[in-house]
């Protein structure tokens, strides 16, 4: 299994590298220092797997070399019932005010390139 | 030393082109299902089950997802009108579909000569539900066998299905597998969700849910013909 849950990270490594490249190419830097990325606990996305992948995809870039920076904002589970809302514990997603099992995901998710430092 | 606001949805690339490849699919009438589910729940299975109910009156094409092999393709190629391999990049196994796959696989496929195309995405209940691929719906399949704590463990690919198809229902004698609250946790992460009970050895359940499959293709087609 550890083998197959690689790739989705390196289509992700690419795309960041690519969102990165035009952005350091617009404010016509030489060198892309550090990376501020923000993946959500929801995301799916495993840092470390990230970092892999970029150091390979990245060599002979201006992005080579840069720091990955990552912000894991927690699972934010809304009640649909009582509003409340919770991080979850385990993967059991109960309300702990009313204990209603019916919830949505309000924050997470996130999987975005923050900001990037260039010089 | 200079920095640089960017905020920029990462998953944006594959979004746009899932969006172009679910404009193609609109523009040749093609209704489009994404088959996710844990390895062996059964994806190959309903593809052959669907093909074989409905061949005679709608035309299928099938991509298959399973990298690995060309087992399922084999499989299901004297059922449908299509069926076509996605290969990835050379580099190495892919743990899920990304819309660009889809989307060379479109290439390759009759689209005019379809109306249904089910793609079998490749067996994991994480990594494919962040892609979306263009397609219409989004199906997990779930077996009895893999017990009904996974909408719990894997909420976000049940949070996004518009259908849940529970499969294997042959092993209910067998199993601990408690269907209301199995239905219960996912209506709870989506109370839109549909449910199907199916065995695809027996093909019990397997009418219900293609009657069911054809009559949204048929309100999609003219919902289409409105909007036109
Ligand atoms: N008893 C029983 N076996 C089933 C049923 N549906 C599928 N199977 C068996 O389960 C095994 C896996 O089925 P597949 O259809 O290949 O599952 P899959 O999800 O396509 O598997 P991968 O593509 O490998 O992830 C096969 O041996 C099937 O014959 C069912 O309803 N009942
Ligand atoms: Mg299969
Ligand atoms: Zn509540």
């Amino acid at each position: 299994m550890a083998s197959r849950v690689r790739m989705h990270e390196f289509g992700i490594t690419e795309s960041i590298i690519n969102i990165v490249l035009d952005k350091a190419k617009e404010a016509e830097a030489n060198r892309v220092t550090k990376i501020s990325l923000v993946a959500g606990e929801l995301s799916g996305f495993v840092p470390d797997c990230i970092q892999f992948y970029f150091e390979f995809l990245s060599k002979g870039s201006p992005a080579e070399g840069a720091t990955l920076h990552f912000e894991s904002p927690p699972a934010q589970i809304r009640c649909r019932d009582c509003s409340t809302v919770f991080h979850p514990q385990d993967t059991v997603w109960t309300c702990p005010s009313c204990q209603s099992e019916s919830v949505e995901i309000e924050g997470g998710r996130e999987l975005y390139v923050k900001s990037i430092e260039v010089e | 030393m200079k920095k640089i606001e960017v905020v920029q949805n990462i998953l944006e690339a594959n979004d746009s082109i899932a969006a172009q490849n679910r404009e193609l699919l609109e523009a040749n009438g093609v209704f489009a299902l994404n088959i996710m589910s844990a390895p062996g729940a059964g994806k190959t299975s309903l593809i052959l089950r669907t093909a074989a109910e409905l061949k005679d009156r709608l035309r299928i094409g099938v991509i298959e997802g399973d990298v690995a092999s060309t087992l399922d393709s084999e499989r299901v190629q004297n059922e449908v009108t299509a069926v076509v391999q996605v290969t990835t990049r050379d580099a190495s196994e892919s743990c899920a579909l990304i819309a660009n796959m889809v989307a060379h696989a479109l290439k390759r496929l009759p689209l005019e000569q379809m109306d249904l195309l089910l793609i079998e995405n490749v067996g994991n209940l994480i990594c494919p539900s962040e892609f979306a691929l263009g397609e219409h719906m989004r199906v997990v399949v779930s077996s009895l066998p893999e017990g009904d704590d996974k909408p719990t463990k894997y909420p976000i690919i049940f949070s996004d299905a518009s259908v849940v198809v529970i499969n294997k229902l042959d092993f209910l004698p067998y199993v601990d597998f408690d269907i209301p609250s199995f239905q219960k946790a996912v209506l709870g992460l989506n109370p839109r969700a549909k449910f199907f009970q199916v065995s695809c050895k027996t093909g019990a359940g397997i009418k219900d849910w293609c009657a069911w499959l054809e009559r949204e293709l048929s309100s999609h087609k003219s919902h289409q013909k409105i909007m036109k």
